[in-house]
């Protein structure tokens, strides 16, 4: 078999829409034998609290669809075009927005982001959390869940300088 | 039905990527090397995603069938 290929993250975002993907592939790259690492930094540190409180923001992404996870199949299929004038000052919309898209993805049976960071860290999936963003936003370790190291730039660029793959989301 | 036999089952019908992968994986790594394991899934991305992961990990899918819907997997551990 070949060696063992490195995958590196830099998982940056905290939106639920982009706190998927770094999990998901770090997650599936340990499956596949890889060693991977991801580092958290600035909006991308609080998928480590305890408890995610990842939302959406429709407004702030004009291309996400808008779909209802009941009713009719034919009702499911509506994308609703919701102005950015209605879905940036609603009060709420973010949090409808949120439980809507966190309903769509349990029926299609896709994992909680919690299930997926709980499936890196059994399979060894090292989660580095930034110092520095630390600092500046006010986060303590007592806030982030267990087995988290700690570091910085040099830390993570020492990792992904012999890393297969290296991505920024 | 097919004639290979298994000695573990896994159930990921309506599962989603990466989850009928990473279960897979997590039952594959408790079994012994020569045994098969029966997975069935519906999320048609398994088809392409197994063989990748059989590819990269030496595991073999030896027969894949699909009948409504059901993707039915046999992987030998390596």
């Amino acid at each position: 078999m070949a060696e063992t290929k490195k995958l590196a993250i830099i998982a940056s975002q905290g939106t639920l829409d982009w706190a998927y993907p770094p999990f998901i592939l770090a997650s599936t790259a340990a499956a596949m034998d890889m060693e991977a690492v991801v580092f958290f930094t600035f909006y991308g540190l609080p998928l480590l609290k305890k408890e995610i409180d990842a939302k959406v923001a429709p407004h702030t992404n004009p291309a996400m669809p808008m779909k209802m996870p009941f009713g009719s199949s034919g009702f499911q299929e509506i994308n609703w075009q919701v102005p950015n004038i209605i879905s940036g000052n609603m009060p709420g919309f973010d949090n409808m927005a949120t439980s809507l898209m966190k309903e769509t993805f349990k029926k299609k049976g896709v994992a909680t982001v919690e299930q997926l960071r709980e499936m890196c860290q059994e399979s060894g999936v090292r989660f580095i959390a930034c110092q520095m963003t630390m600092e500046v936003f006010g986060f303590s370790k007592e806030e982030f869940i267990d087995g988290v190291e700690y570091g910085g730039a040099a830390t993570f660029l020492e990792y992904a300088a012999d890393a297969d793959i290296s991505l920024f989301v | 039905m097919s004639a290979i036999a298994s000695s573990v089952e896994l159930d990921c019908k309506g599962l989603n990527c990466p989850l009928p992968i990473l279960k897979t994986k997590k039952t594959i790594d408790g079994m012994q090397s020569g045994e098969v394991l029966k997975m069935m899934a519906t999320d048609p991305g398994s088809v392409s995603d197994m063989a990748s992961w059989a590819n990269r990990t030496g595991n073999e899918v030896v027969e894949h069938e699909e009948a409504a819907g059901i993707h039915i997997f046999y992987i030998k551990k390596k």
